[in-house]
């Protein structure tokens, strides 16, 4: 196996445990940058580096943080910033090892990010699951204000900022960005239509920036080095390190940080330590549980943003799912499907309906009460799912489950087959007439 | 059951002399059956914003939900700050153990929004419990990857261990036979490298074995420090120590040099 290193950036020092304390991470050089930003460096500059650095989302959607912030109009009212730290996807857990071990990385992103939108409240909206996380970014963010980096005229340069952690309660939904800003503003965390857009129109209103917590921890490393230092790592269209999560049926799963366009193999195989003893790789999904899945064929891809979605799958929030051979395709598929069942919100048609009726279907699957023929209504489903929402919660169901009907379709077949006649005697025992039953002993 | 009265329909015209509203009249709502609301018909109005005189909040509850709204800048034409709406409930809960009526009616005469406003926000969150929750809490982690490391048979070893009916556990909780312990499904808890995993009582544990399940319910019952070698906390990164020569990463000007 290639002896593949991790590029560490944002997880440099993670295994001190100092780290996570104002004085262990300003012994490391921490907060010079945004002390030199409010000194010397003027905010349109830095919106124009994060644009030129290529910086994507790392939340899922891969969208140019720069031209975000680039959207916020230049007026007086007040704007906001929202970190989206309710990092819900099944598979996904970067946000975690970055807010535990790192918080005032992820605080000096938020600020020197307030500074160049004109931004004066920020939010870090983090999910209720994670108590001792949130736990950790109070006691980072007190900290921050008794040293001066947050709250009025920060250290002398007359910039405003107020920082509050505010903790979810338990909805998948809440990363969805809108549904986020409802959930802030006190109500069920429901989607809002689009547009207008955060940037235009968000949170109370106002114009809001929302970006992950990664994303946001990488502005002061773009602040401090410059935009072609960033673009060193990675591909030309993927530009810097991803913590990539592994998890699933492989023997170190866990947080690796790498430039992004390594091979799936030497992430999965070189770092995670490839499947368990005697195991193959059956399937695996690249990016989190609403990505489509990816077969061992495509093991030799780079994993950047343009190659997952030219392999027809998605970067996502960087989380690689992998299933080996013991693992039955259709019961992951129920499984997923499940998960975004109880996950809809229940606002649109398509999705809280698509949800359920496919999640039926699954569990009828592989308990053997399916015909073939519902395989194809399972199909026909996703295709009314997906686009047909306010926010993309179906399509996350939709994308992966039709890709392993289509990719896994004989797996489908077999298994609605077994599970039938294995179903037999039972079925047979609830007859009043069993003629044809074996013995005829049976209930 | 309570029946329904018969609405008024007409707009613009005023109604029949037999179909009008009596004087003072209030609608009793939908019609209730008591065998599935386990506690949750709230006394008093849940339309109107409680008075706080009437609801006998503790002081300090009072002071913390009031600290809560302090932090939000939000305000509508009414000057209510509906953003504390779930930290207050969290403070409800953390409090009286899962969001009772009583505790949501005291966070509405504080924050002066309706009990109804509160309750509708309670029930959409997994995290929120509208319903006795115990002592102690476990969340089963029974999503892809614990399932794929062997989840659902560890909450089926919490459900052994606890009593609990383990067809409740996996469809939003059950309790123990002494009402202590839930126990609960849970899908997806942010921390699949640990699988099978469970938070416990809001920290995180993994990768468990089936018979952890007896140790847990042992230490919890007997007020010890859960499996401390198996905690989230005590856990390295994957990768290990070993950090990259990388000279763009060591001549790095940022944080973390």
């Amino acid at each position: 196996m290639s002896g593949i290193v991790e590029t560490r950036v944002l997880l440099r020092h993670a295994e001190d445990p100092a780290l996570a304390t104002i004085d262990g991470y300003r012994s490391y050089g921490g907060y010079e940058t945004l002390q030199r930003t409010l000194k010397e460096i003027d905010p349109d500059w830095i919106v124009n580096e994060l644009e030129e650095s290529g910086l994507r989302g790392r939340g899922g959607a891969g969208f140019s943080m720069g031209k975000k912030v680039s959207f916020l109009p230049h007026t007086d009212e007040p704007k906001y910033l929202c970190c989206n730290a309710d990092e819900s996807e099944p598979g996904a857990f970067k946000d975690r090892e970055l807010m535990q071990r790192n918080p005032h990385q992820l605080i000096e992103g938020i600020a020197i990010a307030s500074f160049a939108a004109g931004v004066c409240h920020a939010f870090i909206f983090i999910r209720g699951e994670y108590d001792r996380q949130a736990d950790i970014l109070d006691q980072a963010v007190e900290e921050a204000y008794s040293a001066g980096f947050l709250g009025k005229d920060i250290l002398g340069s007359g910039f405003d900022l107020e920082l509050t952690v505010h903790r979810g309660a338990g909805a998948y939904i809440c990363g969805e960005e809108t549904a986020l800003l409802d959930a802030l503003e006190g109500k069920r965390g429901n989607p809002r239509l689009k547009p207008p857009f955060p940037a235009v129109q968000g949170l109370y209103g106002g114009p809001t920036l929302i970006n992950n917590v990664e994303t946001l921890s990488n502005v002061s490393h773009i602040v401090a080095n410059g935009a072609e230092w960033f673009k060193s790592f990675g591909t030309e269209q993927s530009p810097g390190t991803k913590v990539v999560s592994i998890s699933g049926c492989v023997k170190r799963p866990g947080n690796y940080e790498v430039e992004l366009g390594v091979s799936l193999r030497d992430l999965i195989f070189g770092l995670a330590g490839g499947p368990l003893d005697g195991r193959e790789i059956k399937a695996f999904y690249p990016g989190g549980s609403s990505s489509p899945v990816l077969t061992p064929a495509e093991l030799d891809l780079p994993y950047s943003f343009e190659a997952m979605a030219e392999a027809g799958s998605m970067l996502g929030s960087g989380s690689i799912i992998v299933a080996d051979d013991s693992v039955s395709i259709p019961r992951m598929a129920q499984r997923t499907s499940k998960f975004y069942r109880h996950e809809s919100c229940g606002k649109c048609t398509p999705c809280r309906e698509g949800t359920s009726w496919t999640d039926k279907m699954l569990t009828r699957v592989v308990d053997g009460e399916a015909t073939p023929m519902d395989l194809d209504i399972i199909a026909s489903v996703q295709n009314n799912i997906m686009g047909n929402c306010l926010c993309v919660l179906g399509d996350a169901m939709a994308m992966p489950v039709s890709s392993m009907v289509k990719k896994f379709r004989d797996e489908f077949e077999t298994t609605i087959e077994e599970a039938f006649y294995a179903e037999v005697p039972t079925r047979l025992a609830g007859r009043p007439v069993p003629i044809f039953a074996e013995g005829g002993d049976r209930g | 059951m309570t029946t329904i009265p018969p609405e008024d329909f007409t707009q613009g015209e005023p109604a029949a002399e037999e179909n009008r509203r009596p004087e003072g009249f209030r609608s009793p709502g939908l019609p209730v059956d008591p065998a599935n609301t386990t506690g949750r018909l709230p006394e008093g109005d849940p339309q109107s914003i409680p008075d706080l005189a009437e609801v006998d909040c503790p002081d300090d509850l009072r002071e913390h939900i009031e600290k809560l709204v302090a932090k939000y800048p939000d305000r509508d034409s009414k000057d209510i700050h509906r953003s504390a709406a779930i930290p207050a409930l969290w403070a409800v809960q953390r409090r009286y153990g899962w969001c009772t009526p009583e505790g949501i009616r005291q966070a509405a005469a504080v924050m002066r929004v309706t009990p109804a406003y509160l309750e509708s926000v309670a029930s959409f969150y997994d995290l929120l419990r509208t319903e006795p929750a115990g002592k102690h809490q476990v969340l089963v982690c029974t999503n892809i990857s614990c399932w794929m490391r062997g989840g659902d048979e560890l909450l089926q070893s919490f459900c052994a261990a606890t009593g609990a009916d383990p067809e409740e556990a996996a469809h939003g909780g059950a309790l123990s036979a002494d009402g202590e312990i839930l126990v609960s499904g849970f899908e997806c808890l942010g921390a699949c490298d640990l699988a099978p995993m469970a938070s416990i009582d809001e920290r995180y544990f993994g990768p468990l074995a089936n018979e952890d399940a007896e140790t847990v319910v042992g230490q919890l019952r007997g007020g010890d420090e859960v499996l401390p070698e198996k905690s989230l906390a005590a856990r390295g990164l994957a990768g290990g120590g070993a950090e990259s020569s990388d000279p763009r990463v060591t001549s790095g000007k940022g944080p973390n040099r």
